[in-house]
């Protein structure tokens, strides 16, 4: 049994206005526990929409999602438990802050999940560490920190529910590169060091490359592509013809094969390329 | 939830009410509210009433959504007309104790009913076929002789239309916050009243927040571009009075003259 198992989804926006639009197109996959998921797609694609779904935001048209085999829509009372196990970072999180202190705002789930006082602490706590939250900060207004600390505190205000599944919708949006950098270690990192499923939506190929172990390209409200991330970004044609198209890096390669060159297919990462190229030279 | 508001909401189209000059428009909808209350008796008011209805079949736009804006407001005028059928005079019809029933009371009811829900049609057919830039174009255009009395014309009709244009862009906003709290598992739809008053503030303080943040960046963004009020400003768009203008107003002169000869003419209903 998959962790997520997602049937025939379909959803439509503004059903019977002249505005109605078919977000999501009979999308069925399933995810694994532990998985580090990347998903990519355009503006519009659906990627959005889809992650409202998996954690019951959004009632679909059609279609079901089963988290360990229950369907999450099934029973309305349980979608507050749903929620609890599958968190959500939205686009641009620090503007769902709101409370006096940090402390007390990362305390908000947490607190809605009834959980006591000291393990309501010690989640803060380490949510705070996890995102790399100085422990200075807590103390102090969300509206005094800087954009990247009220980000940090954001996503540990999801974390410190520590949710089997985390899904993140472009968190590194508006953030300088040494934020970015920083911010999707401690991703990858929470996904790692407590075996985590995490989906990662993003527009930077490369930073899906980096980290994802499997791909799912969306377009026009359908999974397009899902499947390991090498195979996805070797099919360079099929992403470029929807807009999209592979990490830098694996582009130059295909450039040097095209060459002559004997490089392989499906080099992802700077450090790949980098091991690659000096095989080619020492050769 | 917050997808279901569509009041003040504009659907674009190519019918001949959209095609209208909003001027014309926004008249018009002063002049069909006075004549709706007008009418005295049932003649007039049903000569309104169809031509409202005729209206809103003109404007192209299913006749779903139109009962979606009714929606919201049937019940306060069902209950309206309810207590108007137990204030007529005359000699009661039915009787039970202090509460009694006569002809007036009915007749009240019925206009109270249709006088209100064509009133709700007539002003949705203007927000439904008439962009807010349009209209609060057409709101300066028509209320620009007040200029003479130092009133700030073009600033209200200003304010007007970035109230308006941000109301959808709020919506959206609430929207997404609602979500992300809901994300955090906060509840807003069970609990007491109290409860649920509570659970809105992690809604509006960050709401509050974004509202001056938007306001500030526009204000820069005005400045940015030399904003300095309406003093010499001229428009990409002026109105231009076209034949179909010149044709519906006449119509509605001839509806209006209809209700007036009737309210004379003929003999008006019991009250």
């Amino acid at each position: 049994m998959s962790l997520l198992e997602i049937k025939n989804l379909t959803y439509i926006y503004g059903i019977d206005t002249p505005f109605e639009k078919k977000a999501l197109d009979d999308v069925t996959l399933s995810i694994e526990q532990g998985e580090f998921i990347g998903v990519i797609g355009h503006t519009g694609s659906g990627k959005s929409t889809l992650m409202q779904m998996l954690n019951g935001l959004l009632k679909p048209t059609s279609g079901s999602v089963y988290l360990n085999g229950i369907d999450i829509n099934a029973d309305k009372k349980n979608i507050r438990d749903i929620r609890f196990k599958v968190g959500l970072v939205f686009q641009y999180p620090e503007h769902q802050l709101f409370d006096e202190t940090v402390r007390k705002d990362i305390a908000f789930g947490p607190r809605n999940m009834g959980l006591d006082e000291t393990e309501i602490g010690k989640r803060v706590e380490s949510a705070a560490q996890f995102s790399g939250l100085r422990p200075d900060l807590l103390e102090k207004s969300p509206f005094e920190l800087s954009g990247g600390e009220k980000r940090r505190a954001a996503i540990a205000g999801v974390i410190s529910m520590e949710p089997d599944v985390v899904i993140f919708d472009e968190p590194t949006a508006g953030l300088d590169p040494k934020g970015r950098n920083l911010l999707l270690n401690q991703i990858y990192n929470y996904h790692k060091e407590k075996n985590k499923t995490v989906i990662l939506v993003s527009h930077s190929m490369e930073d899906i490359a980096m980290y994802a172990q499997k791909v799912l390209v969306m377009n026009n409200g359908r999974a397009e592509l899902f499947s390991d991330t090498k195979s996805v970004f070797s099919q360079v044609e099929k992403l470029e013809s929807i807009g999209l198209r592979v990490p830098q890096v694996t582009a130059i390669m295909n450039e040097l094969r095209k060459k002559g060159y004997d490089v392989p297919y499906g080099v992802l990462t700077l450090d790949q390329a980098h091991d690659v190229l000096k095989k080619l030279i020492t050769k | 939830m917050l997808s279901d508001i569509t009041i003040g909401q504009f659907f674009p189209g190519k019918s001949i009410i959209h095609r209208l000059d909003p001027r014309v428009k926004l008249s018009l909808l002063l002049a069909f509210i006075i004549f709706i209350f007008a009418t005295f008796n049932y003649f007039s008011l049903l000569l309104m009433v169809f031509s409202v209805f005729a209206i809103v079949l003109m404007t192209k736009i299913p006749v779903k959504l139109y009962f979606k804006s009714l929606k919201s407001i049937i019940v306060i005028v069902i209950f309206t007309s309810i207590i108007n059928l137990f204030y007529g005079k005359g000699e009661p019809i039915w009787q039970w104790g202090i509460i009694k029933l006569t002809v007036g009371g009915i007749n009240n009811a019925v206009f109270v009913l249709l006088r209100i829900v064509s009133l709700i049609l007539v002003s949705t057919v203007l927000t439904y076929t008439t962009s807010p830039t349009q209209l609060t174009d057409a709101m300066e255009n028509l209320m620009s002789p007040l200029k003479v009395f130092k009133f700030p014309v073009h600033e209200v009709a200003m304010m007007m239309t970035i109230a308006l244009r941000f109301i959808p862009t709020l919506l959206d906003e609430t929207e997404k916050i609602i979500n992300a709290q809901k994300a955090r598992g906060a509840s807003m739809d069970t609990g007491s009243i109290i409860q649920r008053i509570k659970a809105f503030l992690p809604v509006l303080v960050p709401l509050l927040v974004s509202s001056f943040r938007r306001a500030y960046e526009l204000a820069t963004a005005m400045e940015c571009r030399c904003y300095h009020g309406g003093e010499g400003r001229t428009r990409m768009k002026s109105f231009h009075l076209s034949k179909l203008d010149y044709i519906s107003l006449s119509i509605c002169a001839i509806l209006f003259a209809g209700v007036i000869l009737s309210n004379i003419f003929l003999p008006a209903p019991i009250k």
